[in-house]
């Protein structure tokens, strides 16, 4: 049988998977220049993948104009498994400035751990090419290999820090923990290839749909079983209660800018496949996961929120404060699959915006947290904040605005992500959860005031100034202005978002998506 | 051609893949587990080509009964086996185990059975699948709908490659 490549790719494949490609170039060239870079030259590496994102990142803004200039919302890609849409183009940019703040954050951190090596840097390159795959998926192959490319390379960066005990621990806890995970993910796209007879979503999605309909508006029991086997996977993805435990292990033990890495860009991507996943292929079954997303929304801000009051590690506490913020994003996917309005499309707004604040807000207070980091200091306990206000009264204050973003206070960004969340909530009439979260934003308040407590009335127990190196100034920079410039002048970002789900899965545009 | 998925064959062998697969986990010496889990591995490739399938049969011959075995017999060769079978074989927790498993099969069997659809989809006339281009069919797939995901696995490889050099090596 004859078959040309014609066939199968078009020119415009590569294009759209420009950012990918030039990503995994960049990664697979600091593997081999690491090989003949002498030992005080190892920032090299990190200007090296720095430059990478910011070579991805132009492609990306071509792949956008290219998307504009042609009119179309979107463009599937390698025969459908993969779509670039607006929605995609969104996270991707997150993702690669999760990346680019953590490689700031990285470079003397490293230093310090003794452990600076050029493959940290490559997974760091390589795990965004997975999140670039979960975002963009239209295939849940691609989906899964993209997930399990971002969880490996993640599982080896939390366990970077090989001397370290915590470290090891918390990267084989995160490791058997991930797979066991991911094997109850796998079963269940299994179980809705099954159903279908397809991998892409859109095709689970009519199926799905035309059984419910034959089924007299029923849920097939084999088609919630793959919906609750996806769920738990997807739920383990972005820490939520009941599958949370292994977050403030991990977050404890890694770097920590892989912690501020992880908890930003990891979860985002993990956000966007839930949304792809949920809002596309499993839309027909929303009567069957929003009562399960309610019930598992309070469990994630109760148990998050209380066992954040008493943590003494501040990135154990800030791993369960970003297992609170999962409980609040999910509110907002409630507010969108409870209701079959316009309005409720605010809880996926609300989403997209929490993902962006937090991103820049809890780096800058990861960057923070790094910054604490001597040879001879650890540096994440509440104790070792004390009295930063007298050592280094700039950083202190940025931190202050981090923590007071994170708590929601209004002129700063955290704020903007909160009130859509809230505000979808009582668009859609979820009075009560909407109380419950406020009422849970309270106990946030206290758990941030706790280190800024610390970090300004008490005194110092160590008087030695900190350094701040050129990379980490400009990682706390980026994020701080972020923070502001959003809290303040939110409209063009709010646009940004809006623009972004000018597609997305909306059901009143869903009709595009053939 | 007559056909070979009897259900004599099919019991046989999924009989075969179960009680191999029971002695895999109850052996006390870990070389006779690897023997057993040859035997589930061997069962499992003659259901893969009752179903027509022979190239995954043949991967899964070559692959798992082949490669991966030698890989579990060297690690087994690594250990002290004398020790190993001395050790407790199962945790305190098997009792409850054993009723976690019983209790979720349960539910897994009547969710099967009580699914319409799947009746429906297992009455539908079967496809006629061609019993030549089977492996050509696979390739076509392979480097065409998932070739995305094909070529990203290669980066997992290399993702886990280094991943284990890193963990594993002492000076990098």
């Amino acid at each position: 049988m004859q078959v040309s490549i014609a066939q199968f790719f078009q020119r415009s494949d590569y294009l759209m998977s420009l950012p990918m490609i030039l990503l995994t170039i960049f990664a697979l060239g600091i593997l081999l220049i690491d090989l003949m870079l002498p030992d005080d030259w190892k920032w090299a590496n990190a200007a090296t993948a720095f430059v990478g994102v910011l070579f991805a990142t132009a492609g990306l803004i071509k792949v956008q104009i290219a998307l504009g200039e042609a009119h179309r919302q979107m463009v599937p890609a390698f025969m459908n498994s993969m779509v670039i849409d607006r929605f995609a183009i969104y996270f991707w940019y997150l993702f690669l400035a999760g990346a680019a703040v953590a490689i700031l954050m990285s470079v003397h951190y490293m230093d310090v751990e003794r452990e600076h090596h050029g493959e940290f840097y490559a997974l760091i390159l390589f795990s965004v090419v997975g999140m670039m795959c979960m975002a963009s998926g239209w295939d849940v192959v691609l989906i899964f290999i993209g997930l399990e490319l971002m969880a490996i390379s993640t599982y080896v960066l939390v366990g970077f820090l090989r001397r370290d005990r915590r470290s090891n621990e918390a990267s084989l806890k995160y490791l058997l923990l991930g797979a066991f995970s991911s094997g109850i993910f796998a079963y269940g796209l299994s179980l809705l290839y099954g159903l279908a007879g397809s991998t892409n979503l859109v095709i689970i999605r009519q199926r799905l749909a035309q059984q419910m309909a034959a089924a007299g508006d029923h849920a097939d029991p084999v088609a919630v079983l793959a919906l609750l086997t996806v769920a738990t996977g997807l739920l383990f993805k972005i820490a939520a209660v009941p599958f949370h435990q292994w977050a403030p292990d991990a977050y404890e033990g890694a770097p920590t800018s892989i912690t501020g890495f992880m908890s930003v860009a990891v979860k985002s991507a993990a956000w966007a496949m839930l949304l792809r996943i949920l809002l596309l292929g499993l839309a027909p079954l929303h009567k069957i996961w929003v009562p399960l997303l309610v019930f598992v929304s309070i469990a994630t801000m109760t148990a998050a929120n209380l066992a954040a009051l008493t943590q003494n590690n501040l990135k154990r506490l800030l791993a369960y404060s970003s297992i609170a913020h999962v409980g609040y994003m999910l509110l907002g996917l409630i507010a969108f699959g409870s209701a079959n309005t316009p309005s409720g499309v605010d809880g996926i707004r609300g989403i997209l915006i929490y993902l962006l604040v937090y991103t820049f807000m809890n780096l800058g207070a990861f960057a923070v947290i790094t910054s604490l980091r001597r040879r001879d200091v650890i540096g994440d306990e509440i104790d070792d904040i004390a009295g930063l206000f007298f050592r280094a009264p700039t950083e202190s204050v940025l931190m202050l605005v981090f923590l007071l973003s994170l708590a929601g206070i209004p002129p700063l960004a955290g704020f903007w992500g909160k009130y859509f969340i809230f505000l979808s909530l009582i668009e859609t009439g979820h009075y009560v959860l909407a109380s419950l979260a406020v009422l849970y934003a309270v106990f946030g308040l206290y758990y941030y005031m706790r280190i800024a407590n610390a970090m300004l009335m008490r005194q110092a127990l160590d008087k030695e100034p900190l350094k701040i190196g050129g990379s980490m100034a400009a990682a706390l920079g980026v994020t701080a202005l972020a923070t502001l410039l959003i809290g303040i002048y939110p409209e063009p970002f709010i646009r940004a978002v809006d623009w972004s789900l000018g597609l997305s899965q909306h059901p009143a545009i869903a009709h595009l998506v053939k | 051609m007559a056909p070979v998925a009897t259900p004599f064959f099919f019991y046989l062998l999924s009989g075969l893949a179960l009680i191999s697969g029971i002695l895999v986990i109850t052996r006390r010496n870990p070389v006779h587990s690897a023997l057993a889990l040859i035997l589930t591995l061997l069962a499992l490739a003659g259901i893969y080509l009752m179903l027509y399938a022979p190239f995954v049969a043949g991967v899964q011959i070559i692959l798992y009964a082949g490669g991966i075995m030698v890989l579990f017999l060297f690690v087994i060769m690594l250990v002290n086996v004398g020790r190993a079978e001395k050790e407790r074989q199962f945790n305190k927790q098997w009792l409850l185990a054993i009723a976690a498993t019983v209790g979720l099969g349960i539910v897994f069997v009547r969710v099967f059975t009580s699914s319409q659809t799947l009746t429906e989809l297992l009455k539908r006339p079967l496809a006629q699948l061609p019993e030549t281009s089977n492996t050509q069919q696979v390739g076509f797939s392979l480097y065409g709908q998932y070739m995305l995901a094909f070529e990203i696995a290669s980066l997992l490889l290399l993702v886990a490659i280094v991943g284990a050099v890193v963990m594993a090596k002492k000076r990098i």
